[in-house]
Parts: structure tokens; sequence; C-alpha cells
């Protein structure tokens, strides 16, 4: 037994791993329902306060040097394409930004808050019953989560009213809204904000999908739209189109955070506790393993803290939730040679291309954005499109994004520039106005050979095993994004005086550039122990008062940003411990 | 090569995008006495005496060397060593950028596949140190000079063959030296002058790009009407040469010296 000089501290109701944007909405679920809930936060606590004008809108600080993002002199991963290669660590960020501190990745976000659609949490039962079970391929190990979207469609609508979403919607109890998404899943009722505004790359993009007979609009924001007082009785500012947004604080307490969401009445409610700089290396178990006693911690001055609690929850990022559960032994760990195990099976990502598409005639101001801002077009996502013959599963997004084109990370040229000199400059001058990016943000099934364990070599600051990630993309996903992709560039292609050049996904996943921080899987929800970590409820099936929470639960990952999903998960786990498990502490399966 | 600064204003003005005025900005924000221009006060590109943390004079005339090289001074204004990069990639390299203080740096060490990422034992201050050393040492035994000392052609080849790693360094890989030299030069050229670099904000002027960020929700939507204007930094508002709305965003002004 480790830690037995650990000081023990008096037990709580309930104790939460992480306070980003699940850990606080839990918190505040379960302290309004009266419970005594501690959040252990690993990084530094943060408020809004922290993100005052003008040291805030600094490229190099944010989103070069990544100061919101996960320390990695600490703790990182260790990487690998193949069970047969030595993995090494993630030595810098790259691929991905965990986030680090009070709020977590959620704090700098970008805010797109989409739903998937019915059919990303059915996807091989209907895919099997529209294309047979072919269409997988044989290592393929996607599966349904054991939720459906009709069940999760009011946890959506919760999350939405918190975060303050807009968009138009494209269907209210099944009945069609022009200027929506056609394809998605029917909503109780519209968005509680009105869409973003759009930008000039949006409306040429718009103009050129409608003309081609989709149906283009506005992506779901959590860049408020107006004033708005969310349904906890915060009231949050409207977005300016600062375009200081992915990997920023945002000083307008504009962008729906946990800081500006939930916070400040967690921060008074009598029943909370954060504890930033406390970094929980273990959950402790009792002596027959089926039940969490708490978790062991080290805080700030190194000391080593034990909290007791009868409910713990882990909302992490998905690494840790996944890491968590490998060090402290919970569940069966996944084994790829066999296929048995859970914990760490179906690691995905997402799949990413795009075309970038120059205007030689149009200045975009692109440098004005949102996080959330984008127009879209939905129709080459999961299956809303005949994969008949395609040779692939699932889709993903195909829009114009403008996130801000803060001037580093935009340094765009045409193919066949010199890479630096006269006319390098030359080109930056002329082309960093006159572009623009359609991206096809694709979703990624999940295989055998794709999963999470404990690195053998490597270690953290305290000691403990690194996660040890083993992922590559499938042939499914180079098809499917080269399709996606294709569309895109025919989309360009009715730009008046465009020039498109497409940057498709080629080769192995690298964990050097960034793609997206919207990585999935390691503890994944689903109706059958064997092939997943978590029940529909997110509860543990084999330590009852433990649930995992967060994009660890996907067993697969869907062609849309993750966090309205995570959003919406968080609340229908919410209302399971407060209604069902409170009542009947035990297996609500 | 100086350039005058009068000279080059006026050659960014009419190198600058065409278009009509940013009407918006001026609705929005009349060009009300704003306090000295946010030129004014900037130190002139010729400062005699620069000072570096971290650097040596030789690395130093090794970096301008090869910053004028990589963005050159042209028609189009200053280059990256006129920018001041070299005092950016200094603070750099003194700060936890250089030491990797926010990266993963225990062993055991292996070079990895390139999916894997950076490997190197070295910090980037390491390697700044070494492969400048070996870069001139080796070209003072092959061409009696150091690399500052050589002609631009020559400069370009030395470079072109250390992106391509056909000049092989025994401190380290030269793709690596290189790589990290050319992101810190598009950094150092482009971030806020607050890092040492992008003096004069010629990085921004140089793509029209506004700073420190204005509200501009009332011009998200002007499609066609470019925004040029006057790009202000983080300093130009802590030091009071820049107006702001209550929240403390900039009034941006029109961009000066353009024809339209």
């Amino acid at each position: 037994m480790r830690r037995t000089t650990a000081t023990r501290l008096p037990p709580v109701d309930v104790v939460i791993v992480g306070v980003g944007l699940a850990g606080t909405l839990l918190a505040k679920e379960l302290t309004d329902a009266g419970l005594r809930v501690v959040g252990l936060e690993r990084g530094a606590d943060r408020d809004t306060s922290d993100f005052a004008m003008p040291a805030l809108h600094d490229e190099l600080t944010y989103a070069r040097r990544n100061a919101l993002a996960q320390d990695l002199a600490r703790e990182t991963l260790t990487f690998r394409n193949r069970p047969d290669e030595r993995a090494l660590p993630m030595r810098r960020l790259g691929s991905f930004l965990p986030g680090e501190g009070v709020g977590g990745a959620a704090l700098h976000w970008n805010g797109l808050a989409w739903r998937f659609e019915p059919w990303d949490f059915e996807t091989r039962s209907r895919t099997v019953a529209r294309y047979g079970p072919a269409a997988f391929a044989p290592d393929g190990t996607s599966q349904d989560w054991g939720v459906t979207f009709a069940e999760l469609e009011p946890f959506y609508d919760r999350f939405e009213r918190v975060y303050g979403v807009g968009g138009q919607a494209g269907n209210v109890g099944g009945v069609r809204r022009s200027g929506g998404n056609p394809f998605e899943g029917p909503r109780s009722r519209e968005y509680p904000n009105p869409p973003m505004k759009t930008a000039f790359a949006g409306a040429l993009f718009a103009d050129a999908a409608k003309a081609l007979g989709h149906a283009p609009f506005p992506a779901p924001s959590a860049n408020m739209t107006r004033a708005y007082t969310n349904t906890y009785g915060l009231t949050l500012a409207p977005c300016i189109y600062c375009g200081f947004c992915e990997r920023f604080g945002c000083e307008m307490g504009a962008k729906a955070t946990p800081q500006t969401t939930v916070l400040p009445l967690l921060r008074k409610a009598r029943g909370f506790e954060l504890r930033p700089r406390s970094h929980v290396s273990r959950v402790l178990l009792d002596e027959r393993r089926t039940r969490a006693t708490g978790v062991a911690y080290t805080d700030a001055q190194g000391r080593e803290l034990e909290q007791p609690a009868d409910i713990v929850l882990l909302t992490s990022y998905v690494f840790s939730n996944a890491r968590l559960l490998l060090l402290s032994g919970i569940g069966r760990r996944y084994d790829p040679v066999s296929g048995e195990g859970v914990v760490g099976r179906n690691y995905a990502y997402q799949t990413l291309s795009d075309v970038t598409v120059f205007v030689e005639d149009k200045q975009l101001n692109r440098f004005m954005g949102a996080g959330a801002l984008g127009t879209v077009i939905d129709d080459w996502n999961g299956d809303n499109f005949d994969h008949a013959g395609l040779g692939f599963v699932g889709g993903g997004l195909v829009g114009a994004h403008n996130f801000g084109a803060r001037p580093i990370a935009s340094l765009t040229v045409p193919a066949g520039t010199p890479r630096w000199g006269s006319e390098w400059k030359k080109a930056v001058a002329r082309y960093y106005d006159r572009s623009f990016s359609i991206s096809c943000d694709g979703g990624c099934q999940s295989y055998r050979g794709n999963f999470l364990d404990l690195d053998p070599t490597y270690r953290d600051v305290y000691g403990d095993p690194l996660l040890r990630m083993t992922f590559d993309f499938h042939e499914n996903e180079y098809r499917m994004s080269n399709y996606l992709t294709d569309r895109a560039l025919a989309i360009a292609a009715r730009i008046p005086g465009a020039r498109a050049e497409p940057n498709r996904l080629t080769g192995p996943y690298e964990i050097v550039s960034y793609q997206t921080t919207h990585n999935t899987g390691g503890a994944v929800m689903g109706a059958d122990p064997r092939t997943s970590v978590i029940n529909r409820y997110l509860q543990s099936w084999d330590v009852p008062n433990l649930f995992v929470v967060g994009a660890s639960a996907f067993p697969q990952n869907a062609g849309y940003n993750p966090s309205g999903t995570v959003g919406a998960l968080t609340f229908w786990c919410a209302d399971a411990i407060k209604d069902r498990y409170l009542k009947h502490p035990g297996p609500l399966v | 090569m100086k350039q005058d600064r009068r000279v080059f204003l006026k050659t960014l003005g009419a190198a600058s995008m065409a278009g009509a005025a940013p009407a918006g900005v001026a609705a929005a924000s009349p060009p009300t006495a704003v306090a000295p221009s946010t030129d004014a006060p900037e130190r002139p590109t010729a400062e005699p005496a620069e000072t570096y943390v971290y650097l040596s004079p030789a690395e130093v005339a090794f970096l301008d060397a090869a910053l004028a090289r990589l963005i050159p001074a042209d028609e189009l204004g200053p280059g990256a060593k006129e920018a001041g990069v070299a005092v950016f990639i200094d603070r750099q390299l003194a700060g936890a950028f250089g030491t990797m203080a926010r990266e993963y740096r225990q062993g055991p060490w292996s070079e990895g596949t390139p999916q894997q990422g950076y490997q190197s034992r070295l910090t980037p201050q390491e390697v700044y140190r070494t492969a400048i050393a070996e870069i001139d040492r080796r070209c003072e035994a092959a061409h009696g000079e150091r690399f500052a000392g050589l002609p631009a052609a020559k400069q370009d080849d030395v470079l072109r063959s250390l992106e391509d790693g056909s000049f092989a360094l025994d401190s380290g890989p030269a793709r690596l030296f290189f790589a990290l030299l050319w992101q810190n030069t598009k950094e150092g050229f482009f971030a806020d002058p607050i890092h040492g670099g992008n003096r004069g904000k010629v990085g921004w002027k140089l793509v029209g790009f506004p700073g420190v960020a204005a509200a501009y929700t009332d011009h998200v939507e002007r499609h066609g009407v470019p925004y040029r204007v006057e790009p202000v930094s983080i300093a130009d508002l802590q030091q009071g040469r820049a107006r702001t709305d209550a929240h403390g965003h900039p009034l941006h002004h029109p961009a000066r010296g353009r024809a339209e």
C-alpha cells in the first residue's frame, strides 16, 4: 500500500478530480443537491480577472507558448504510431493542448458547441443495419454508446442554456427550420441565443455551397451573441469578435467557460471547496476493490494527503481520466493482442484536412473573428449521405471558420513560394488577408491497435508512469478525409476568382503540428462491461461509487467538436447521481 | 543596409493593400485627438546599443546576418534584422523557451521517428550556442570568414544547406537548428513588440494586422471593406499612447501613408 504516511483529511460526500467543464458543472449540480464537494485541480486557480487587457492579446505567450496548456515538465505522455515501436515522450506540445488549471481546456477552447447526431451514438448498429457488417474494418472496434441522442437531447438543451449557445435551429421537434442544419437531430426548442454574425470568408463559402445545392448554416457558438443570463443566473457579455479566443482567456467574459458560467456561484457555495495545485495520484479502494474510499493527492507544498469521499468523480481531460484508472488498477487493462480488457481501449482522435483558398481580388479582414465563428455544412457528416461503395464509415464538417488570424500562425503563402527570403515576404504580405481555409473536420473510428496504457520507461515528476498513446490513422480515415477534401475543393471552385490548394491527410499521424484538442476514449461508455469501462450513466462497472466523465467516454469520435457532448453527458450523469444513485447507492445498470 | 525611416514609411504605404479606407473605423471612432501618434515614441531602427541577456556578440553578428537573409529589408520595408529579431531571440533563449522549462526533459533519450517530434537532449539555448559556433568555425575554415562576413549569396547557400541538412553539424542536427531559427524569426517578426522584436510593428504593418484588437462587432459583416489601421501594441496601451474603449480595447485609426 502506498502513502501510509499520508494525512487523512475529514471525509466529504464527493471528491472531484479535475475542475474543468465537467467538474464545475457536476460540483454545481451536486452542491445544489446539498452534498459537500471538494474539487481537486492539478493546476493553478484562474479567474476572469487573470484575463485583462491589453496583455491578453499576446499571440506569442498564449498561442505559441501555450500559457494556458499543460506543463509538460511535470507530466506528459509518450507516443508511438504502432505497438511494435518504442514510445517516446511528447517533449513539447504540438498536436493537441490539454488544459491545466481551474477551467481546464474549457478555458482556452474556441466555444464551438455542437451536438452529435443520432447516428453518432449508434454508430455500429445503424451502420451495420444500412451497409452490413463489412462496412467496418476487421480490426474496427467502434461501437454504440449505450445512450441515444433522444435520451441525451434534454441534457444538450440544459448545457446550451448554461453555456449560452447561439445558433440557428434546423430541426425543432421534427419540423425543419430554414437557415439551420437540416441534418441535426430533432431539438426540443431553439437555441437560447441567435447565431453569430457572418464573416466575409463564411459568406463566400456559403454562396458557393448554396450554388452546389448544400445548406450552409452558422456553427453553434458559446461565444455570446448578445448579453445572456444563463440558467444559473450568471450574466455573460456579448462577444466583440476580437479574434483572440482559441488558446486565450476572454477579457470580455463573453466566452462560456467554467469561469463565466458556473464558478462565480460555486466559489460562494457553502458546500464546495476548491483546492488548486492538488495532484491526484490514485483513487483509493477498499479491500475488496469494489468501492472507492477517496483519493490520494499531493498539494503544492508536497504534502501527501488523502481525501476520503463517498463518491469519486474523475472529470479530468481524456488522458488524465484514463491514466488515473490505470494507476489505480480500476477496471481490466486493455490488451491489444487479445483484444480483451477495457481501460485504455478505443482511443480516438479527429481527422483533419483543409483547402486553402486564395482570393486575389478580396481582402477578408480575417483577423476579425471569434472562436466559434464559422459557416459550415453538415452534408457529409456521420451518415448524412449514402456511403454505399465509398469504402468508409463516417464523415465530417466542411466549413469556413474565422477564429481570428493572429499573424504568426497565419502566414499563408501559395505552393511554390520560396520558404524564406524576399519572395516569401512578398507572398506573406500579399496573401495574409487574401486567403482563407475551408476545413474538413472529420470523425475518427476506433481500432484494436489504437489505445492508451502505461509507459514502461518514462515517469512524471511524482515518479508515476506516464500514459502511453499508440495511435495512427487507418484506411477508413484517409478515404473519408480525401472524400471531404474533394468536396471542399468543389466548393472552392465555385468561389469567383478563387484558387484552391488542398492540404490532404497524408502519411502517419504525427504529434508535432497542432491538429485538434479533440482526443477521445480510453474509458469508454457502453452497454457491455466487456467492451466499456463505464455504463450508460458513466458509472464504473467495477467500482459503482466512481464516475468517469468527459470525452474519455466516447467510444469513437464524431465529426464535430466534442465539448457540447461532454456537457450533455455531464448533466446526464449529474441527474443519474442525484435522482437515482443517491437514493440507492450501487450499480445503476 | 539601413533604410531611412521616412522612405520606409512611404514605401510601406505605397505597397500596402489597395482598397477603400476603412470607413467603419472612422465612423465608429472618429479621429479624436489621439495623444501623440502611435509611431512617435518608438525607438528608431538605428538605436545604437542593444543589450543581450544570453547571446554573445559573435552570436548576435551571426543572427543579424542570418535574419537579414531570412526576412530581408526590401521595398516592402524593414526585415527581421531591423525589426530587432535578434533581441527577441535573445529574450526567448534566456527564458522558459530557451531552457524548455515547461517541456519534458527526462531521459532516456532516443532519436525516434519524425512523428514523435523533438527528442534532442539539447535545449534551444544549447542548440543555438553550439550550432552557431560550429557554423562560424566551418565558414572560417572554408571561406576565411565567419558567416556574417560572407557575401549574401554565400550566406543563402549556407542557410539552405542547414535547412536541408546537407551542412552536417557535429553538434546536433542542422535541420533542427534551422527549424528553430526560422520559427523564432517568424515569431520575432510578427509577435507583439513587447517581446523585443517586431520593432515599429513592422511585421504587422507588412501584412495589415491591427495588433491588439478593437471591438469588431460593427465591422465583421462589412464584407469587402478592408480594415486597415495603424497597429496598436500592448506597450502602446500600457504606456498610454492609444486611447481605449470602456473595456480596454484600442480605438483604431486608419493606416497612414495610404494613397486611397
